[in-house]
């Protein structure tokens, strides 16, 4: 283990609020992944018992179909989960691509990509996601067998999201990159012959991997409230496959007659993203080299 | 200045053109074409008076030439008619800009009234239990998703307690009066500042705390300066820097950010109408006001600049 990972691990154990967040978080992942042998069916429907209040077979009740909310809470959470995980890594490798192509090469490539970046930095971003989300796939030559898909749906979203949540990471990397560069050690690799890749992965990558660390946990969070916000919407994950944003949809349309439906899905988007934003808080402070260790 | 505005300005331009294009080109890919609905709204139509309205409308020829056409017009400034509302495109968003405005200043307005003094008080001992409930709320209020806060107060305020209307601008049927506006208005305020609070508290405290460590700080207590107008005189003055550009960076935002907002509590804002212009197929609606959004979102980070330079005599853009 590198010294960094070793001194910020060691702030994290004494850091609550960080600790705390991954307990949760680590919670979430393990009931969403288990959710198929743990929870009931969550389509299976009894239309004798809709809206029933919470009881030793429905823990947290049922919904307008008579579902079981636990296990369509725990099975929304496996596809919300895994939207923002993949989205926060695509977003990572498509910004850090960007970013050390543009601060290394330099010139006018650099200045053309932070063009680009502050372009869509300067975007309105929810009106442009629902402009993305609203494109038919059958028009862009997919074929229609292959939509119903679960796992079309999650990439489908996935990459409407990435492509409007690189711009952090790209702009981090470069500033990393360009101070980097001018180090010794990079001159007399680049000197001795090492090629602009093995120069980037070897001895530019690993000294961008912190801010790298902090800003894809930071973005976890709102991955999760963008992905939420859009299924709300009924534009990111769509019925029968659940989500905790479509959930909610469902929630609004009975709020009349059943309010309570609309506490646990957003209460489960909610410790998502606090607990999300507690670790990449925490993170933040564990690898800011600035910081003493006397802090926590 | 004049130079650095200039060239700010110019490079917004090339964003827009860029985006307008992008987004004229994203439309011909969402389901449904103009022709299929009138097709579908007119059972008399045949395949002929298909083809020949296509071509009428240009819709046979290719989608970049009828993009130079659409934004020659807009450049002479015919935005043309909005479908969804059967009226001109620039009748549908004004009124809209206006909603969403009043909307989103009072609960600015709201939201730094709160966030202000409690991010200043928070600053002046950090890590003390008060600084650390801040925080937490802070935290929350910026994890809360918009729609889920705006669900739970009409759950509480609307349907349980049944104080408030759950939506629109005004009753059914009502006079419009000034009451009855300031009862639809103040369960999305009151989302829109709830949600909005937290990160204008966590900038005031990390900007006040940024400042205290100054040496004009210790200058001022040296000279005897009483506590109070250190903070408030010295302190509070220089950490509007930071915050204000912040401001001035959301303030273009503003006007498409309370889209979730605006569709919970179907508030006939510009998110809203630049949504349901989606949704609805119509096209020269949905162009137009994201068009527009996305020129106050460019305008606002250039007002950041300006308020930026304004503030802080030390910045100058040569």
């Amino acid at each position: 283990m590198t010294p960094v990972a070793a001194r910020a691990l060691r702030r994290l154990r004494h850091d609550r609020p960080a600790l705390l967040g991954v307990a949760v978080l680590l919670a979430m992942i393990g009931a969403a992944a288990l959710a198929p042998w743990l929870f009931q069916d969550p389509e299976a429907m009894d239309l004798t018992a809709l809206f029933a209040p919470p009881s030793a077979e429905h823990w947290l009740g049922t919904d307008e179909l008579g579902r079981d909310v636990l296990a369509r809470l725990a099975h929304g959470g496996r596809v919300s989960l895994a939207v923002a995980g993949a989205t926060a890594v695509l977003a990572a490798v498509f910004g850090t691509a960007l970013g050390l192509l543009a601060g290394y090469h330099g010139g006018r490539l650099d200045a053309l990509l932070m063009r680009l970046t502050d372009g869509v930095m300067a975007l309105p971003l929810l009106p442009l996601l629902i402009v993305l989300a609203a494109v038919d796939p059958a028009k862009l030559g997919i074929p229609p067998e292959s939509m119903g898909d679960e796992a079309f749906a999650i990439g489908r979203i996935v990459v409407i999201i990435a492509a409007v949540g690189w711009t952090t990471v790209a702009r981090l990397v470069r500033a990393q990159t360009l101070s980097v560069k001018a180090r010794d050690y990079v001159r007399a690799a680049t000197a001795i012959g090492a090629s602009p890749g093995r120069v980037m992965r070897r001895h530019i990558l690993p000294n961008v991997a912190s801010p790298i660390v902090v800003a894809v946990t930071l973005s976890v969070g709102n991955i999760v409230l963008v992905e939420s916000a859009l299924s709300f919407l009924g534009l990111g994950i769509r019925p029968p496959l659940a989500s905790w944003g479509n959930m909610l949809t469902g929630a609004m349309t009975v709020v009349w007659s059943a309010p309570a439906q609309a506490l646990w899905p957003g209460l489960a988007i909610f410790l998502t993203v606090l607990s999300a934003n507690m670790v990449g808080d925490g993170l933040q402070r564990a690898l800011d080299p600035r910081a003493g260790d006397a802090e926590f | 200045m004049i130079r650095h505005v200039t060239s700010r300005g110019l490079q917004s331009l090339a964003v827009l053109a860029v985006m307008s294009f992008v987004v004229y080109g994203l439309m011909g890919l969402m389901p449904g074409d103009p022709i299929d609905l009138m097709i579908a709204s007119d059972p008399h139509l045949s395949a002929t008076d298909a083809l020949r309205l296509k071509a009428l409308y240009g819709l046979d020829r290719p989608w970049t030439e009828r993009y130079l056409a659409w934004l020659l017009q807009v450049l002479q400034g015919e935005l043309g008619y909005s479908r969804l509302y059967a009226r001109p495109v620039l009748d549908a968003l004004l009124p809209a800009l206006g909603n969403t405005a009043l909307l989103m200043l009072t609960a600015l307005a709201l939201a730094l009234t709160v966030a202000v003094p409690v991010g200043i008080v928070a600053s002046l001992r950090p890590g003390s239990v008060f600084d650390h409930a801040v925080n937490l709320v802070a935290f929350a209020s910026v994890s809360l998703p918009t729609f889920w806060l705006g669900l739970m107060l009409i759950v509480v305020f609307a349907v349980s307690l049944g104080w408030l209307p759950a939506s629109g601008i005004e009753d059914v049927g009502g006079d419009g009066g000034l009451a009855e506006r300031l009862r639809h208005m103040a369960l999305p305020v009151a989302t829109l500042a709830l949600a909005g609070m937290g990160q204008y508290v966590r900038h005031m405290r990390a900007a006040m705390i940024g400042e205290a460590h100054h040496d004009y700080v210790r200058t001022a207590r040296a000279k005897g300066c009483s506590p109070a107008r250190i903070v408030l005189r010295h302190q509070f003055r220089n950490a509007l820097i930071p915050v204000t550009t912040i401001l001035a960076l959301e303030l273009g935002g503003l006007f498409s950010g309370a889209l979730i907002t605006e569709t919970v509590f179907a508030w006939p804002g510009m998110g809203r109408l630049i949504f349901e212009a989606v949704m609805g197929n119509d096209f020269n609606l949905a162009l137009s006001g994201l068009l527009l959004a996305t020129a106050m979102t460019l305008l606002g980070s250039i007002l950041a600049d300006l308020a930026y330079a304004a503030l802080d005599r030390r910045v100058s853009y040569r």
